[in-house]
């Protein structure tokens, strides 16, 4: 609990000093692009009556769907490169040639691929993360102490065993932190990938008020973007809290 | 009966092969500990890791014989309980889900009668207290204790022992070996203990064997008369010292080098 106390406060400090920047940037620059924050929040009303449950919902289902295909994907081939050499020596090269290709740029071949609605949106993150997953996967596989093995295998344990009581336990930790990560290049990709073929989605929301020019309206969409993406990580901190309890010594 | 015949292992890189230990035969009589002694990088942890099936044999055998009954030793097959030198709790586990673990992995039923048994050992060991606790969570001594309560529940055909006791300090040291003796009388399972200590090997081995610094070569064995006894007065356990400190250093030259951390 104290943990989540220090993280409110964390949020709020941050929260107020942003605030703060952006407003002496209202006073200094005198442009509509920058408008007084009070009219910002004062706006949440409208956007509440405007359904922003709908999108925030429609965005996090797009990002679930896209995190949890990358992590089904990404973490058995991880796990495959750790213990399969033959498996890394086929991978590794071309994990390592596609992983600074910009997968966005991809976004028309998805399109024609998966359609303009939900499959191409999935995909894009998907390819974006997926990377990051079986990197790290991979990465945490090949540091676990080999003496966890060998009091494992000489008792009798199968494959499928030391996956579930070595493997996938080792590796949960550093699983979370590069999921902290992805989510937040999933939250930026939200931006690209829901310019197109939706109505619902923080994205859209953000797009569709900036092209009305209604500054007021998309500002409020950005900090709700940037809510939710905080409330993610905060959500995956605690989770990994709860799960790895084991890897905090003095817990 | 435990019997190594010409048993060779060798550590594989990628283009050659390096023979760790070559053409190694031993015997262990059925409910006694074996105590090898050899200096660092003889292969002394190549041939746990071996028993333990973490590495192919690449000749010769390993059988358990009981009552003229010849089977090869397995993981799968035989119980084998290992204690690394660090231990190897599963960090992730609780000192409980540790004991229990090698038991699930071979869907044992836990009886009551069986239970009993365990919370004997945890008491036996002082672990009763710590087994909600993570590895992280407990000092030396106590991963140490909660090691040997693992292997004890687990009531191994084979205990595999790789310098259990070296991370202690000296006193947490004796006491764990008293221990560690008292528990291992009950069920008296097939022990190989690796060691650097002569103090320990003539403490805990029914037999002692001193391996070589060349491939795992046996330069040595005898049984031990002194096995059980912490403290013998007699002038024989001097002279059974002094020679295992012998056949210890290298080929006879430079004696006193391995047993600088004795006690």
């Amino acid at each position: 609990m104290n943990r989540l106390l220090n993280k409110c406060l964390l949020f709020l400090q941050g929260f107020l000093l942003l605030n703060v920047l952006w407003f002496l940037a209202y006073l200094l620059m005198h442009t509509t692009v920058i408008p007084d924050p009070a009219v910002i929040y004062r706006n949440f009303g409208t956007a509440f009556s405007n359904r922003i449950f709908l999108h925030i919902l429609a965005s996090l289902k797009r990002i679930a769907a896209g995190l949890g295909l990358s992590l089904a994907v990404g973490v058995p081939v991880g796990i495959l490169m750790a213990y399969s050499g033959s498996a890394n020596k086929i991978l590794y090269p071309l994990i390592y040639f596609s992983y600074p290709i910009p997968k966005t740029a991809f976004l028309p071949v998805a399109m024609i691929l998966w359609g303009m609605r939900d499959g191409s949106k999935v995909a894009i993150i998907f390819l974006i993360i997926v990377f990051q997953v079986i990197v790290a996967a991979r990465d945490s596989v090949r540091n676990i102490d080999p003496s966890v093995y060998l009091v494992t295998v000489s008792a009798g344990a199968g494959p499928a065993q030391i996956i579930r009581h070595i493997t996938l336990p080792a590796i949960l930790p550093e699983l979370f932190t590069s999921i902290r990560v992805s989510l937040g290049t999933a939250v930026s990709v939200l931006f690209f990938v829901e310019g197109y073929g939706t109505k619902y989605g923080m994205g859209y929301y953000i797009l569709d008020a900036w092209s009305r020019i209604d500054y007021i309206d998309m500002y409020t969409g950005i900090i709700v973007i940037s809510i939710v993406g905080f409330a993610l990580f905060v959500a995956i901190d605690l989770l990994s809290d709860l799960l790895c309890r084991w890897s905090r010594p003095l817990g | 009966m435990l019997v190594i015949d010409k048993v060779t292992v060798s550590y594989k890189t990628k283009k050659s092969r390096t023979p760790v230990i070559e053409g190694l035969s031993l015997q262990i009589e059925e409910g006694e500990v074996l105590a090898v002694l050899g200096p660092s990088g003889c292969g002394k942890s190549t041939l746990i890791n071996a028993l333990a099936g973490m590495l192919p044999l690449d000749g010769g055998s390993v059988d358990s014989v009981i009552e003229g009954e010849k089977r090869p030793l397995n993981p799968r097959t035989h119980k084998i309980g290992v204690i690394p030198q660090n231990c190897g709790l599963l960090p992730w586990k609780t000192v409980g889900e540790n004991c229990l673990l090698p038991l699930k992995l071979r869907r044992e039923p836990v009886t009551e009668e069986r239970r009993r048994e365990i919370s004997g050992i945890c008491d036996a060991l002082d672990v009763s207290r710590l087994l909600r606790r993570y590895p992280a969570q407990l000092s030396g001594g106590q991963v140490q204790r909660a090691a040997l309560a693992r292997a004890f529940i687990f009531n191994p055909d084979l205990l595999l022992m790789d310098e259990p006791f070296s991370a202690l300090d000296a006193i947490t040291r004796q006491d764990a070996r008293e221990l560690f003796l008292r528990i291992w009388k009950r069920n008296r399972p097939t022990t190989i203990l690796v060691t650097h200590s002569i103090e320990e090997a003539l403490y805990l081995g029914n037999t002692v064997v001193v391996m070589g610094n060349r491939r795992g070569v046996l330069r040595y064995s005898i049984k031990n008369p002194y096995f059980g006894q912490s403290d013998p007065e007699a002038v024989d356990y001097l002279t059974a010292k002094r020679v295992l400190h012998e056949k210890l250093g290298p080929e006879g030259e430079r004696r006193g080098d391995i047993e600088q951390t004795a006690e």
